[in-house]
């Protein structure tokens, strides 16, 4: 099975810190990953490069079966290439409703003409209500998000994800502030979308991690510590020490 | 099926009925075709703001939905302006220099009225030469082109250079200022071949129309200007609303992520202000022939901010608010400024409006800000029971959510 994204050998600094030290990173087409790392491992610039939001002074970014370099495109052809990013605050747009936050996302052509052109047609308005009904928002279609709670923004968010139809998922600290059953409910939801989908949950809780039941990837000063099924990285003695401290 | 884009947004057939309303209002009462309550001058001031209030929907499209606060925009009006002032000079010219010349014994050729046309214009800047930007200026299908692309293009590459380095917020206001006061300042040079500071004058004669009063002139121009509006108006709604229009106000709200939505920003920001920068190119077009007069002083900074400052008052974000502060605001301007307001005796100072009103201006535009963001449109909007919305209690902190959303659901 070939990688649907190859990072390789990637390395930034931002006035001389070295966020990113010689990374290189691979996941499959329905692949599922963690990866864990204490804060300033450099697990968020990692998905900067990935997402084109930063760019890194060396290495390589290959994705798909034509090993395009994503470092050439940016942002928002990265997303139209088939990589989606879910942020660790829900960041929905609060101003406009939750059907109106769908179709924006809706995969459809990016085009601003052949979007001032667009209509709403029956099949996407089923495909904005079937989205809704996923994510358990169905009966607020018409409501401005705003006004959703934390957690109904979290799903409209993870729904907006879907409906980008992406390849690889991308999702930052996904059960940051959820309780203990909304974390099973995002465990189910995480490990269903990875049936269809490449996922990489970027999170620090182990116990989540565990509940993910995938191979882990430990960063540590920017680049890979440790890589395996999690009961593998735990018994690492160099994990043990970067989250224990050194004893 | 769907509704029509006026049944989905009912402000809209509001907003044109009133218009038209205004429109048949002033006919009735004006000199040229009615009772003569409204002298001719009014008519133009009328039309004039018209004119004004279509520059300020373009403003509303760029800044209020948009969220790029382009304090150049009056650029676009006054370039516009002289394209349309181009051809009226040049036609008119023509017409006076050979009824002059009509009465040498050898008939003049083409050439020489060419000439004479040339040196009755350029005289003043102390040249009997056509400059080169003139060659269209004989034909006004060719003038009436220049209006729409000169303030397309150059929004076109002004936009992509800015837009593309991702220059944003207060820098970009900054930007927009440079614009329009570098073009100022070019304009004001003699051999910028627009008459340097004397602008271009007489642009109230239309060529072929001698025989039309005034009156009647004011009032032909006024309907258009109406129309203008109500075209533009349409038109606007029509970009704002949809599902460009979500992804518009999307960009003023959080850039970034619309971004990681795979759409490109730059290219909705370009195309926005472009065509922001087009509407507002032709009302400067039907706006200068009513004032008569244009020169480099119009592309002022001042005037864009007041264009800003106008939109702000009427309520960003929202179409009618813009032309409503525009009427209001430039109405009221020209009421102060114009000596017709009383001064007010304190005793010990006398308040002149002349010279208090931009102290007033001023000062309502920091009052609306800092306590009513949306200005004269949130009357409407509070009558409307529309509110921004309820914050489901995100503030009580992320570990609240779950319950929150129990809540929310039941």
């Amino acid at each position: 099975m070939s990688a649907l994204l190859e990072v390789s050998g990637i390395s930034v600094s931002f006035d001389g810190f070295r966020a990113i030290n010689n990374l290189s990173f691979a996941i499959a087409e329905c692949e599922l990953r963690a990866i864990i790392g204490p804060n300033g491992a450099g697990k968020t610039t990692f998905m900067d490069i990935v997402t084109g939001k930063t760019r890194p002074n060396e290495g390589q970014v290959l994705w798909g079966e034509n090993s395009v370099s994503l470092l050439k495109l940016n942002e928002a052809q990265i997303a139209r290439a088939g990589v989606g990013r879910k942020f660790q605050r829900p960041t929905v747009f609060e101003d406009q409703t939750v059907a109106e936050n769908l179709t924006m996302a809706l995969k459809a052509a990016r085009g601003p003409f052949r979007v001032l052109w667009w209509k709403p047609g029956l099949e996407t308005e089923a495909r904005v209500t079937a989205l809704a009904m996923e994510v358990g928002l169905d009966a607020h279609l018409a409501r401005k998000s705003g006004e959703l709670s934390h957690g109904q923004k979290q799903w409209l968010e993870i729904g907006m994800l879907l409906a980008q139809e992406p390849r690889l998922l991308l999702v930052d600290e996904p059960a940051a502030g959820m309780t203990l059953a909304e974390r099973e409910q995002t465990t189910t939801l995480l490990r269903r979308l990875a049936q269809r989908h490449a996922v990489v949950v970027v999170e620090h809780d182990m116990d989540f991690v565990r509940r993910l039941d995938c191979k882990v990837t430990v960063l540590h000063e920017g680049s890979v510590l440790a890589e395996g099924s999690l009961d593998h990285v735990t018994a690492n003695p160099q994990v043990i020490e970067v989250y224990l401290g050194r004893g | 099926m769907r509704k029509p884009l006026v049944l989905r947004h009912p402000s809209i057939l509001v907003f044109l009925a009133v218009l038209a309303v205004f429109t048949v209002g002033v006919t009735i009462l004006s000199t040229g075709y009615g009772t003569g309550v409204i002298s001719t001058s009014m008519v133009k001031t009328l039309g004039k703001t018209l004119c004004l209030a279509l520059a300020a929907v373009a403003m509303d499209l760029v800044w209020g939905y948009a969220g790029i606060l382009s304090l150049g925009q009056m650029a676009f009006f006054a370039l516009g302006g002289y394209m349309i002032g181009m051809w009226l000079m040049v036609a008119r010219t023509e017409t006076i220099v050979t009824g002059s010349l009509a009465n040498l014994p050898i008939p003049p050729t083409a050439a020489e009225i060419n000439q004479a046309v040339a040196t009755q214009i350029f005289g003043v800047v102390g040249s009997d030469q056509f400059p080169a930007i003139w060659f269209l200026s004989g034909s006004l299908i060719g003038q009436l082109a220049l209006v729409v692309l000169v303030p397309g293009l150059l929004a076109l590459v002004f936009g992509w250079l800015a837009f593309r380095s991702r220059v944003n917020g207060v820098y970009l206001s900054i930007l927009t200022q440079a614009m329009t006061l570098a073009l100022a300042l070019y304009l004001f040079q003699n051999d910028s071949g627009l008459r340097g500071n004397n602008g271009l004058s007489g642009l109230q004669n239309i060529p072929g129309l001698d025989a039309v009063p005034q009156e009647s002139l004011s009032i032909w121009f006024f309907w258009a200007s109406a129309v203008a509006l109500g075209l533009g108006y349409l038109l606007v709604s029509w970009v704002a609303s949809g599902k460009f229009g979500s992804v518009t106000r999307a960009i003023r709200d959080d850039e970034a992520r619309v971004r990681f939505l795979g759409y490109s920003v730059e290219s909705y920001k370009l195309v926005v202000f472009t065509l922001a920068a087009v509407i507002t190119g032709i009302a400067g077009a039907l706006y200068y022939p009513q004032a008569g007069i244009i020169n480099p002083a119009e592309l002022a900074p001042i005037a864009s901010i007041y264009l800003a400052v106008w939109v702000a008052i009427g309520g960003r974000g929202r179409l009618y608010g813009a032309v409503i502060g525009a009427i209001v605001v430039s109405m009221l301007s020209s009421w102060f400024t114009g000596g017709r307001a009383p001064d007010v005796n304190l005793g010990f100072y006398t308040i002149k409006w002349v010279d208090w009103w931009q102290v007033l201006l001023g000062l309502s535009f920091v009052l609306v800000t800092l306590f009513a963001p949306k200005g004269i449109s949130g009357i409407f909007d509070a009558l409307a029971h529309l509110r921004p919305p309820r914050r489901g209690g995100t503030p009580l902190g992320p570990d609240m959510g779950a319950l929150q959303e129990r809540e929310a659901v039941e």
